[in-house]
């Protein structure tokens, strides 16, 4: 029950720091949540299954837009768009999935960047539905549960958020070490000695991808719902390349990696971009430069090797 | 004599060269057969073959009178043929549990379950720490596989294979690259093998093949040259030809 | 008639400018392993520099391109000898991504510093700049520059490769650097001479390339990913793939482009995937 348990605690402690660090910025904390779970599900393809991709945003995005035309059609509670785009976001995997886990290496990495540029060229076209360049506006949801309502200073959409990552993640983490989650990180070891154990890696690799797609969708489905509008920066190559930075600045396969490289990361383009943003693409460079050659396994993981050391080194003394 | 594994003039051939010719012979339940040759006879191609990495350019496989000639590595896994690889693959960032665990959900077709804990699924922790303690590794069961000795992780990859319930297990060396010290385990292990399972074991270690084998193959260019008792092995003129060249002639006391 | 005219003659001129830039990178990934997602970067340095030097030090087109050329390899060293070096030969793409996405980055943000962020005109000689007359038609010469070059750049770098004794070695060195190293190969020095020549092909092609792809702080980052994509659709270290690949692409991407503008590059990525789906390793490609 340990990690678990953590894993609330964890949540509710950031949850509280962010509102007394940014109480006037409660809608930044939400938008933020909601990329929280885009990098958490890239985690679980790239972390958990070895599957390098940078497409990922094709199905945060998707959701985003469909939740947000069913919002504008009528269908209002916002636990139900929840629904939607789970669901949404699952079909989208199951697709990317197909799709991408076919081959493995570069292969692989090029069908994941053409699938997220095609979705985004489309999302570009299809203009009746997507609003183009302009995007969706105008979303809004009723009150969740009837009784709380969406105010403009984003309280209920920060609780709201705060509370799905929380049962997300809880949920991601039992899975992660449940038998399926247990042959998914096998297949990444070594996924011939997977087939070796008789299992077949292709359909278990696309499953995890309708996983992963369904956790995004409930990312995209919250941007949609709390933030009111969806622009085509929610496809874009731009939005793929950050998570995956995000992912591997925190570490990649553990789940708490994508926790807290996603949070520190866009706390930190929060303050520095509010300056100059090229001053911010050579900040992100510099670090990505620093992370690969010092921390190549991302934060989390030096931040344990680090402390075994510490532990050691105090056993020894 | 039913047999579990039959090979029908089996042939491998990359481009010109022929690495596995003609080969046919049949395993039976509790054979213990060691497959030798010398260094290029073809003899991992042919566990490769037989596993399903490779496909054969030409000849037959039948296993428990299924024909597996077509089918995948997984298929055939999973209908009971299984093999150790003589360099060690195992899942590198698991623990021993995991690696044999995965195994046994895998069998027992549990991989699908999302909300237990793995390792912790009672019909699957009571195997795994049978089969570790079997294999006297059962105090790693938690480290992961990167800190085991190399002797412990040929010993796991045993364990693993065990785990699937082979009915045909091919063992690609299992002792090789083993410290001194660490063989021995090996060996037990292997001699406590189930007796209805038949076990093929490629060797290069003549005391471990006279220990362990009712019969030998002899591999040599790529042919089948000699099958019968261990004994008459080291007697047969073409065995003796194929390991020792034109010595083994001309080599007479005077 | 006409449209099929045009279309060929964009396509083709660009098919011929994604050439010039990604067989730098075709080389280098072929070689070393490495997925460059900086290489577009280092041919918007060229373009930068061909720019500084033509418009604020008045030189000739030639001697911009010289000076674009030999800028960017300089410029290139430092990251060749302190970053790449790292990761030559070692297949961890996600470390090979970030890496290159950071330089990128960085590369983006000090060209925003020193040149602003507006686009960087390279204008061209007035050879090559007006009307050229075939005869049935009238066609920018530009375009036929291009296409030239390209052709040129093809060849040279063929003669290079299959008839010199730096293209014997660096073949030797892609089949098998173990080998390359006990022959008294200096793996290192071929490594570093052909991530230059990469750098210089990639730069180059910025400069002659710059009325299709203009010059600005993001187009590093706007075309990171298509020069990735031709090199992968052609096959890692095949000249005859990426010119394959190119022309192919560029031409995708132009029909697209003329007959159906509002898709973008939908048919360019749908293009793509259909031949990574039914040639993985590449249209020329090899196993590694």
């Amino acid at each position: 029950m340990m990690p678990e348990f953590l894993g609330i605690v964890a949540i509710a402690l950031l949850g509280v720091a962010g509102y007394l660090l940014f109480p006037d910025d409660l809608a930044f904390l939400t938008r933020l949540i909601a990329i929280t779970l885009l990098v958490l599900s890239l985690d679980l393809v790239t972390g958990y299954c070895g599957v390098a991709t940078l497409g990922q945003a094709a199905l945060f995005g998707v959701s985003a837009y469909v939740v947000g035309n069913v919002c504008l059609a009528g269908i209002t509670d916002p636990l139900l768009l929840l629904v939607v785009g789970l669901l949404v976001g699952g079909v989208m995997g199951l697709v990317s999935g197909a799709l991408i886990t076919r081959f493995r290496g570069l292969p692989q990495l090029v069908l994941s960047i053409a699938f997220g540029q095609l979705v985004a060229a489309l999302s570009n076209k299809l203009s009746s539905f997507t609003g183009g360049s302009d995007g969706l506006s105008g979303i809004s949801p009723t009150p969740v549960l009837g009784i709380f309502n969406f105010d403009m200073y984003s309280r209920t959409a920060f609780i709201f958020s705060l509370t799905i990552l929380a049962v997300v993640f809880v949920l991601l983490l039992r899975f992660v070490r449940s038998p399926f989650g247990l042959l998914c990180r096998g297949i990444r070891d070594d996924d011939l000695r997977a087939q070796m154990i008789g299992a077949a890696v292709y359909p278990r690799l696309v499953l995890m991808y309708a996983v992963s797609g369904a956790v995004a969708g409930i990312g995209g489905a919250l941007n949609a719902i709390t933030t009111g509008v969806v622009g085509l920066d929610s496809v874009s190559f731009e939005r793929s390349a950050e998570a995956l930075v995000m992912l591997v600045l925190g570490g990649a396969g553990n789940l708490w990696g994508a926790l807290f490289g996603a949070v520190l990361f866009q706390i930190f383009e929060h303050i520095v971009s509010a300056t100059n943003p090229f001053h911010w693409m050579t900040l992100v460079g510099l670090l990505l430069i620093l992370i690969v050659v010092f921390a190549p396994r991302g934060l989390s993981h030096a931040v344990v090797v680090g402390w075994s050391k510490l532990t050691r080194r105090e056993a020894e003394a | 004599m039913t047999s579990l594994l039959e090979l029908h003039g089996v042939s491998r051939a990359f481009g010109g060269l022929k690495v596995n010719e003609d080969i046919s012979f049949r395993l039976a339940p509790g054979d213990r057969i060691a497959l030798i040759g010398p260094n290029g006879a073809g003899k991992t191609t042919l566990v490769n073959v037989i596993s399903g990495d490779l496909a054969p350019t030409a000849g037959r496989m039948m296993l428990a009178g299924e024909d597996i000639t077509r089918l995948r590595i997984a298929e055939r896994v999973r209908r009971g043929l299984v093999r150790t690889f003589q360099v060690t693959r195992l899942f590198a960032s698991l623990t021993a549990a995991e690696n044999v665990a995965l195994a046994i959900m895998q069998r027992k077709g549990i991989t699908r379950r999302v909300f237990s804990l793995a390792t912790e699924v009672p019909e699957v922790r009571v195997e795994w720490e049978t089969l570790l303690g079997q294999l006297g590794i059962a105090h790693l069961a938690r480290r992961p596989v990167a800190q085991l000795a190399y002797g412990q992780q040929r010993l796991l990859e045993l364990a693993i294979g065990l785990a699937l319930n082979p009915k045909v297990l091919l063992l690609d060396e299992p002792a090789a690259g083993v410290p001194h010290d660490e063989a021995p385990r090996i060996l037990e292990a292997i001699e406590r093998l189930p007796p209805e399972i038949a076990v093929l074991m490629i060797e290069h270690d003549m005391d471990l093949v006279f220990r362990f084998a009712q019969r030998v193959l002899v591999l040599a260019n790529g042919r089948l040259i000699f099958e019968g008792a261990p004994d008459a092995v080291t007697q047969d003129a073409e065995v003796r030809r194929a390991y020792l060249g034109s010595y083994a002639d001309a080599r007479r006391p005077a | 008639m006409q449209t099929i005219l045009s279309i060929g003659l964009d396509g083709l001129s660009y098919g011929m400018v994604l050439f010039i830039i990604s067989i730098g990178l075709s080389i280098m990934m072929g070689l070393m392993r490495v997925v460059n997602l900086a290489h577009g970067a280092f041919a918007m340095i060229g373009g930068y520099l061909a720019s500084y030097a033509l418009r604020d030090l008045g030189v000739h087109y030639s001697v911009a391109i010289l000076i674009a050329v030999a800028g960017t390899v300089l410029i290139s060293i430092p990251f060749e000898r302190l970053l790449y070096q790292r990761i030559y030969r070692k297949s961890d793409e996600l470390t090979q991504l970030l890496l290159t996405i950071g330089i990128t980055f960085l590369i983006i943000g000090v060209a925003n510093f020193t040149f602003g962020p507006t686009l960087k005109p390279i204008p061209l000689p007035p050879g090559l700049s007006g009307p050229l007359d075939i005869g049935f038609r009238v066609i920018p010469t530009h375009r036929v520059f291009v296409i030239a070059c390209g052709a040129v750049t093809a060849l040279a770098l063929w003669v290079l490769i299959d008839r010199t004794e730096f293209g014997i070695r660096l073949r030797a060195a892609v089949d098998n650097s173990d080998m390359a190293d006990a022959l008294g190969i200096r793996t290192e020095w071929i490594y570093a001479a052909t991530f230059a020549l990469a750098v210089g092909l990639g730069a180059f092609g910025g400069v002659v390339g710059a009325e299709l792809l203009p010059i600005e702080p993001f187009y590093a980052l706007r075309y990171m990913v298509t020069f990735l994509v031709v090199v992968s659709v052609g096959g890692a270290g095949s000249i005859a793939g990426a010119l394959a690949a190119s022309l192919l692409l560029g031409l995708a991407d132009t029909t697209g482009k003329y007959l159906a503008p509002e898709f973008g590059e939908f048919f360019f990525y749908l293009a793509v995937i259909l031949i990574v789906l039914l040639f993985p390793r590449g249209l020329f490609g090899r196993a590694h």
